[in-house]
């Protein structure tokens, strides 16, 4: 491999870690509120809704059905009226946003509904509001599991990256495909998957060792 | 006494898939403030959701719940929250925040009530002392034995400075010893801290050992209400006789005789009556079972007896049986 392939890898392993986690926060700013309203919203809990969790439900299970490559190419309109140009590592962060929210929000929401209904029942025989009762109880008692959930989403999300390469994102999903798959230049093909394969085994790790540590 | 429950006709029906299922039928009863309240049933009998009733866990679907002068179906959800941090609730499952430490659990119902900082975490010292883990406070609720963690959620109950403690199958998840050192605890803060306590339990030797009243749920009604020595000594309902009556006592020679369980309190425990019957009557009785028992800390004692064939024979051991104060029910198989 040439200096320059060494150095356009070098560059791509920062463009995939930036989409990576940005798109991974902005993904909990939205999915981790909605996770937890889906969760409290559903039959027998604590807010339940049934029509407002129908509904949420519904859109959750829109998101995660479309295949995230039709889901970049839908998004094209929208991610250029938010960042002005639909390619490029910023751009990407807007189609893997809103990709990744559904599927943190069903995390979200399993890893809520593992709390024993008894320590629901224990805070609300206290006295605590339902609001309280989400913050307070079922939140830190659901954290080693939502942190296990977090490791996930953020392999998957940066798996997506890779996949939005295909459409002028950057990272190394791009370089993969510019010069290991249209040029043929397996070399290139071969690091660039072993980088990622890399990066995922070291965030699922990370994340398996914070969980268990967290865990009491 | 000012009565801390009332509980007027209250009837609870669940609908489910539009079949519908009547878990109680109209129960009346009183809880007297300061005592402590047993209700026992089998599993399913509807004991559970009655406890529930009590802090509107569960809504009634008719009659009433008043908690000193107050209808709780009256309340919105928010003077609902301020009612319920009076009413304090430990369970089978203890149900501890597991990523919370011991401390931090006991302050729980505090910060709930606003209280917080150094105020909440002295109160809740306070309360660890009384059930004597002062010195697990800072471990988490996974080290603790089932004992100790039903001691931490007693702790948890009374920081609130509750009126009442609903205990549901607070004991069953415990071995017999623990057992013992959970009731008597909760028996030791009924004495010194005025607490009103209702023990939900299917053992009647829970009932025994601490309990002044009991009330037996049977299949959603009030099948008997009354002192527990009472029951003891002479129940009246089939179910509080299956609860009292030793449950395997060995077979009859013949398997048409007659059965009688006498018992006796404290008094003529310490009397050789079986012996006197014989010396007196000569009459022989073959027993079946026979147990002592500590009830409210007073010693009684139960035995099943087999009577003999004849009618006149039956009649003179009854008679001697009631002229010396046992008391006497029949044993139907």
């Amino acid at each position: 491999m040439t200096d320059y392939i060494v150095e356009t890898i070098r560059t791509g392993i920062f463009e995939t870690l930036e989409m990576t986690l940005f798109s991974s926060f902005f993904a909990y700013l939205f999915g981790l509120p909605l996770g937890v309203l889906l969760y409290a919203t559903s039959k027998g809990r604590i807010m339940e809704n049934r029509p407002l969790n129908f509904v949420i439900g519904l859109i959750v299970n829109i998101g995660r059905s479309l295949p995230f490559l039709i889901l970049l190419v839908l998004l094209i309109p929208f991610t250029r009226f938010v960042t002005g140009s639909s390619i490029g590592t910023t751009a990407s962060i807007v189609p893997l946003t809103v990709g990744a929210i559904p599927i943190v929000a069903r995390l979200v929401e399993s890893s809520l509904s593992e709390v024993q209904p008894g320590i629901i029942e224990a805070a609300v025989s206290m006295g605590a509001s339902p609001l309280y009762v989400i913050l307070h109880f079922v939140i830190p008692e659901a954290t080693p599991s939502l942190l296990l959930g977090g490791a996930i989403n953020i392999a998957t999300i940066l798996g997506y990256s890779a996949m939005a390469g295909v459409i002028g994102g950057g990272g190394l999903g791009a370089i993969a495909l510019q010069y290991g798959y249209y040029r043929y230049q397996k070399d290139v093909l071969w690091t660039t998957v072993a980088i990622l394969v890399i990066m995922v085994m070291v965030i699922q790790g990370v994340g398996n060792r914070i969980a268990a540590k967290v865990r009491k | 006494m000012a009565n801390v429950f009332s509980l007027e006709n209250v009837t609870k029906v669940y609908k489910n898939d539009g079949k519908e299922f009547t878990a109680l039928k109209g129960i009346n009863l009183d809880i007297e403030e300061g005592s402590i309240f047993g209700i026992i049933g089998m599993s399913g009998a509807g004991k559970s959701t009655l406890v529930r009733t009590l802090n509107r866990l569960e809504d009634v679907s008719s009659g009433s719940v008043r908690f000193y002068d107050q209808d709780l179906s009256d309340l919105s959800p928010s003077e609902l929250r301020k009612i319920r941090r009076q009413i304090a609730m430990i369970f089978q499952s203890f149900n501890l925040l597991g990523q919370r430490t011991v401390l931090s659990n006991v302050m729980q119902p505090l910060k709930i009530a606003g209280i917080r900082g150094k105020e909440a975490k002295n109160k809740a010292l306070e309360m660890l002392e009384v059930v004597g883990l002062a010195d697990k406070k800072k471990q988490f609720p996974s080290r603790l034995s089932g004992g100790q963690r039903q001691r931490v959620a007693i702790a948890r109950a009374l920081a609130s400075d509750p009126k009442v403690l609903l205990c549901d199958e607070a004991t069953s998840a415990l071995d017999p010893k623990m057992t013992g050192e959970i009731l008597d605890l909760l028996r030791e803060i009924n004495r010194t801290r005025k607490l009103t306590i209702v023990i939900i339990t299917h053992e009647m030797s829970v009932i025994e050992k601490i309990c002044d009243k009991v009330a037996i749920i049977d299949d959603g009604n009030l099948a008997e209400m009354g002192d527990v020595k009472e029951i003891f000594r002479s129940p009246k309902s089939a179910a509080a006789k299956k609860l009292v009556f030793p449950s395997n006592p060995y077979d009859p020679s013949r398997p048409d005789s007659r059965l009688i369980r006498i018992a006796f309190d404290g008094l003529a425990a310490s009397r050789p009556f079986i012996a006197e019957l014989v010396e007196k009557t000569g009459q022989k009785v073959n027993i079946l079972s026979a147990n002592t028992k500590s009830v409210g800390g007073i010693g009684y004692g139960q035995m099943v007896l087999e009577l003999p064939g004849s009618k006149e024979d039956q009649d003179v051991i009854i008679d001697f049986f009631a002229g010396n104060g046992l008391s006497i029910s029949e044993v139907e198989r």
